[in-house]
């Protein structure tokens, strides 16, 4: 147990601590790779191993293949999430304004977010194909209630002492929509928007290891069919990589600057 | 001119009554304030008169009108400030102008001169989240004034403050009111604050629902707490006020 509750979040370390350490990771993973291989605790094709991964992402990168499915994947990540987005937007309000649908509505926009998104594949796979839409269909089911869901607690959850203010001034209508509990609710908006982005992201990876389309998750399953492990490795970690930086160089700074405008980061 | 008549306020859960068969008439250009013990139905009355909560029944006129919802005419100030943190303290003050479509240049001369009325002409570009609880509500009271409203409502706005910045802040809207001759009602718990402003206090009582007692200040100003008048208004009323506390506490024993 830390001596005090809530334990402070550590001071973060410098960048020549993390490239230390992450150097040091992967040297520990090639030594590991080089000791199983012999002692033959697996076949050297078998286990992914630093180099190996290198390998693939020097012929990757050439003709520029890496980067191509890096940017198919990114900008239908990005439609498929703007679409979420005003699907989200709607819903949301819809759910905020008509309390009786929102009763009824809600348990089970509840349920079909807990869905994993890869269980809407066979389904968009039955309407529309093997095809972009199919994959878009899978994002926008994979993060649009839970933005929706986002939206509508984001903008009922906020201090109404502002409303009230406002209102003894005279706003009402579309001024106190757009003026007040839009700017109050924000913060509350771009952590579900953050979190949308991060279910789309994921939807996204199920819909493309599915289809033939270029993509990261294509490329992932590329790997698979030339049983190249470290191919397979390298298209992981680029996922993930992708993900943390749009996750922290998008949404994270965006919210980080509302919140430091307020006082509240 | 305000005119409360029968004014009445049944909460759909509660037992009591809030509020029972409130009639009251506020002149303008007068300072009223309310006092009476924290649960009594002080914040209901102002909210009532803000039209942000509709009565069970009975009516509020302005000028004899009947009031049916919140309007620029009624600008209301709370405990904690009600700032928008997201706006700096300028375009705090210009909000209710802006949202009344007041022209720019208009604006930013009616705020400068309120700002500078309550001293925040310097931090005019701060965050609410730089300025002190004091600075703040000085800011929501330059927001209020710049609405040129007839009616200010304020719901206990120092208390939230220490005893130095509440000091500071009555001095100064003592001369606000006299500079403006603004109606005011204000609502506090403290007698001297309310014998300090008004010209009429009213005592809200938990025990009738109604307004127990009525008491007009007639001191000159701007007035000082440890002048003799100052301490016999206000032994007086505290005196009547808390004969009407041991009553309730009587009748809850009796009850119990
Ligand atoms: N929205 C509400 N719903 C139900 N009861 C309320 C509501 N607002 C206030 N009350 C009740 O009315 C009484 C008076 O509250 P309030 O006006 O806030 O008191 P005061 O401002 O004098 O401290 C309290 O008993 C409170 O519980
Ligand atoms: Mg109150």
């Amino acid at each position: 147990m830390p001596k005090k509750w809530p334990a402070r979040p550590g001071k973060k370390a410098p960048w020549w601590g993390y490239l230390f350490f992450y150097m040091l990771l992967i040297g520990l993973w090639q030594l590991l790779y080089m000791l199983g291989v012999s002692l033959e605790w697996w076949k050297p094709y078998a286990f992914p191993n630093p180099a190996g991964v290198w390998q693939s992402l020097l012929s990757l990168s050439r003709d520029w293949n890496l980067l191509r499915a890096i940017l198919y994947s990114l900008s239908r990540a990005a439609l498929g999430f703007l679409l979420a987005c005003l699907i989200g937007a709607v819903l949301g309000l819809l759910l905020l304004k008509l309390q009786l649908l929102s009763r009824y509505l809600k348990p089970l926009i509840m349920g079909v977010q807990t869905l994993p998104s890869i269980c809407w594949v066979p389904f968009a796979i039955l309407w529309f194909g093997l095809n972009q839409q199919a994959i878009l269909f899978v994002v926008v089911m994979g993060s649009a209630f839970s933005i929706a869901l986002a939206v509508e607690s984001g903008m009922r959850n906020i201090d109404p002492i502002y409303v009230k203010a406002a209102r003894t001034m005279g706003a009402s209508g579309s001024k106190l929509i757009f003026r007040v509990i839009f700017p109050a609710a924000l913060p509350n908006l771009l952590s579900g928007l953050r979190q949308g982005w991060s279910f789309g992201w994921r939807a996204l990876m199920s819909g493309e290891v599915m289809s033939s389309a270029i993509g990261l998750g294509h490329t992932l399953m590329m790997g698979r069919d030339l049983a190249d492990i470290n191919q397979v490795m390298l298209v992981m970690i680029v996922i993930i990589l992708v993900g943390v930086a749009i996750d922290k160089g998008v949404f994270s700074s965006i919210e980080e600057r509302v919140l430091r405008q307020r006082g509240l980061a | 001119m305000l005119e409360l008549q029968n004014l009445c306020m049944q909460f759909e859960n509660a037992k009591h009554a809030t509020l029972k068969n409130i009639n009251l008439q506020i002149p303008e250009g007068s300072f009223t304030c309310i006092v009476g013990a924290s649960g009594c139905g002080k914040s209901t009355l102002l909210n009532l008169i803000a039209g942000l909560t509709l009565p069970s029944s009975g009516s509020i006129l302005l000028d004899g009108q009947p009031i049916s919802g919140p309007g620029r005419d009624r600008v209301m100030m709370f405990q904690e400030s009600a700032l928008f943190p997201w706006l700096t303290v300028l375009e705090n003050v210009c909000f209710g102008m802006k949202i009344n479509n007041v022209p720019k240049a208009k604006q930013l001369e009616i705020a400068g001169h309120y700002l500078d009325m309550v001293h925040l002409s310097r931090f005019r570009d701060y965050r609410v989240h730089e300025l002190s609880g004091g600075m703040k509500q000085r800011a929501a009271l330059a927001r209020a004034l710049c609405m040129d409203s007839k009616i200010l409502l304020m719901d206990e706005p120092f208390s939230a403050l220490d005893k130095q910045t509440t000091n500071l802040l009555r001095e100064e809207l003592a001369q606000i009111w006299q500079q403006t001759k603004k109606t005011i009602i204000l609502i506090t718990h403290s007698v001297e604050e309310a014998v300090f402003f008004a010209d009429r206090v009213l005592f809200l009582s938990e025990e009738t629902a109604n307004i127990a007692g009525e008491y007009v200040i007639d001191l000159p100003r701007p007035r000082h707490i440890e002048s003799p008048e100052f301490i016999r208004y206000r032994q007086d009323i505290l005196y009547q006020v808390r004969n009407e506390v041991e009553k309730i506490e009587h009748a809850e024993e009796m009850a119990g």
